[in-house]
């Protein structure tokens, strides 16, 4: 059987998902022995003319990590779509936005005046922003185009299958891959992860009644080991988030934050989540609940830390 | 913008408000026409999902209506919805969605003088308000250039 050619590329994300693809272990060896890579910019040296030169589908499979932030991204998740036979967006960047996604909460304008003006070990008096065109003696220069919306790659081009995390735990890389080794795939669309149905369901935390009196953020106390973060007033994701992690956060005292993406069917994570929380608050009184709702100071950035640019509204409105 | 009529949604639960609307109806009580009514089974079946797809889809504002508290055909179905509707609020505020685009009031079944006001009311301080600028973004990747 010929060696599977496989590409991995990054686009808006913090490198995470480059680890990951490592973190396989000795198991690298293996996929070694069944695949190729030719297309790599993090490990090897490949320029974007020598994807340019590939012929179309001759890439049997692309693992694309990042969001798509600017018109570079745009144009390699293009580019590799055409010329890939299998397109995974890996990762809570591709899959969903992530952390880039949380700027959608401004837009390009707020985010250069933020980065170019007004960060405190920044003096820009001339207010010089980043041009896409730009003469210098030598010539014409240009540089991406940085949009205003953060998008997932399924929101800009066709994507086979989704490997959730921040960044995807071994196991669930290994998930894929084998997948992939073995051409036992699963149908279009799928996420891939390990058949749990949430995070709690892989969490042995003992889990009772949910009855909310106060939220605590992480640093305002300890939690205690053996209960249910939820239970003890932590914002705790689990009840809300795919599983298939192995539910490593809670076990590690960290409330879970979110980044396996929402449960099988559900199509924004934030407002599943939002409906869970509030409904346990244990108050049947405005008052109260409005007070009790005052320990979230940041809601929309907690619930949607993972999944803004793949919710129903996408971004916030700026006006 | 003098043409301006907002669409609002309505949820009205089962056992109340929809009754409530229905009172109005056949008491031949007056109110704006704006709003379009979905029944459930009751408030607290609103996921916070429903109203945030009812204005990504074009709705100017959404009004969820229950039993009074107490009432709840449930028991206490609509004490969570008590608590959703304030943390959701909160959440699309910093979405730029004005808060008061959504609005939870209790309309039991004997109340249809009741519906009527609280549709009326709430039609104007939308109409006030004006068009939400979901249905209408324009807010793509590329769309807006920087300056």
């Amino acid at each position: 059987m010929a060696k599977l050619k496989i590409a991995l590329y990054w686009a808006a994300s913090c490198g995470g998902c480059e680890i990951a693809t490592l973190a396989i272990h000795e198991k690298i060896l293996k996929l070694a022995e069944v695949a190729d890579i030719v297309f790599w910019p993090v490990g090897m040296d490949f320029k974007y003319a020598d994807v340019e030169k590939m012929a179309d589908k001759s890439v049997d499979v692309c693992l694309f990590n990042g969001a798509i932030r600017n018109e570079e991204n745009e144009h390699m998740a293009k580019l590799l779509r055409a010329k890939s036979k299998i397109m995974i967006a890996y990762g809570s960047c591709a899959h969903e936005g992530c952390i880039p996604g949380l700027s959608n909460f401004y837009n390009r304008q707020l985010t250069f005046d933020r980065v170019y003006i007004e960060t405190p070990s920044t003096e820009n008096p001339r207010k010089i922003f980043p041009q896409t065109k730009v003469k210098v003696p030598e010539g014409e220069l240009d540089i991406p185009e940085f949009y205003d919306t953060v998008k997932t790659l399924a929101q800009t081009v066709d994507v086979d299958y989704f490997v959730p995390g921040c960044p995807p735990e071994e196991r669930t890389t290994w998930l894929a891959l084998e997948a992939l080794i073995s051409g036992k795939l699963p149908p279009k669309g799928t996420v891939i992860s390990h058949a749990v149905k949430a995070v709690c369901d892989e969490c042995p935390r003992k889990k009772e009644e949910k009855k909310i009196k106060k939220f605590y953020r992480p640093y305002e106390k300890m939690p205690e080991p053996e209960r249910c973060l939820l239970e003890q007033g932590f914002l705790c994701y689990g009840v809300a988030t795919r599983g298939g992690c192995g539910a490593l956060c809670p076990q590690a005292n960290m409330p879970c934050t979110g980044c396996y993406g929402p449960v099988e069917g559900v199509i924004d994570q934030g407002a599943h989540f939002l409906s869970a929380l509030s409904s346990i608050i244990d108050s049947n009184d405005p008052e109260e609940i409005q007070k009790i709702i005052d320990d979230i100071p940041d809601p929309a950035g907690t619930l949607y830390r993972y999944s803004l640019p793949d919710s129903l509204l996408r971004r916030a409105r700026i006006k | 913008m003098d043409n301006f009529e907002p669409k609002i949604v309505a949820f009205c639960c089962n056992w109340c408000s929809y009754a409530g609307a229905d009172l109005a109806g056949t008491s031949r009580i007056q109110y704006s026409p704006n709003i379009r009514v979905i029944r459930v089974m009751c408030s607290g079946r609103v996921n916070p999902l429903f109203v945030i797809k009812a204005l990504s889809i074009g709705a100017d504002g959404v009004l969820v209506l229950g039993c009074h508290p107490g009432d709840c055909h449930y028991i206490e179905g609509n004490y969570k919805t008590m608590r959703r509707i304030p943390l959701l609020k909160k959440m699309l505020k910093q979405l730029g969605i004005e808060e008061e685009r959504v609005r939870l009031e209790w309309v039991s079944a004997s109340e249809g003088a009741k519906f009527a006001e609280v549709t009326d009311g709430f039609t104007e301080s939308v109409r006030k308000l004006g068009p939400s600028s979901l249905g209408h973004s324009k807010q793509g990747s590329k769309e807006a250039k920087h300056g």
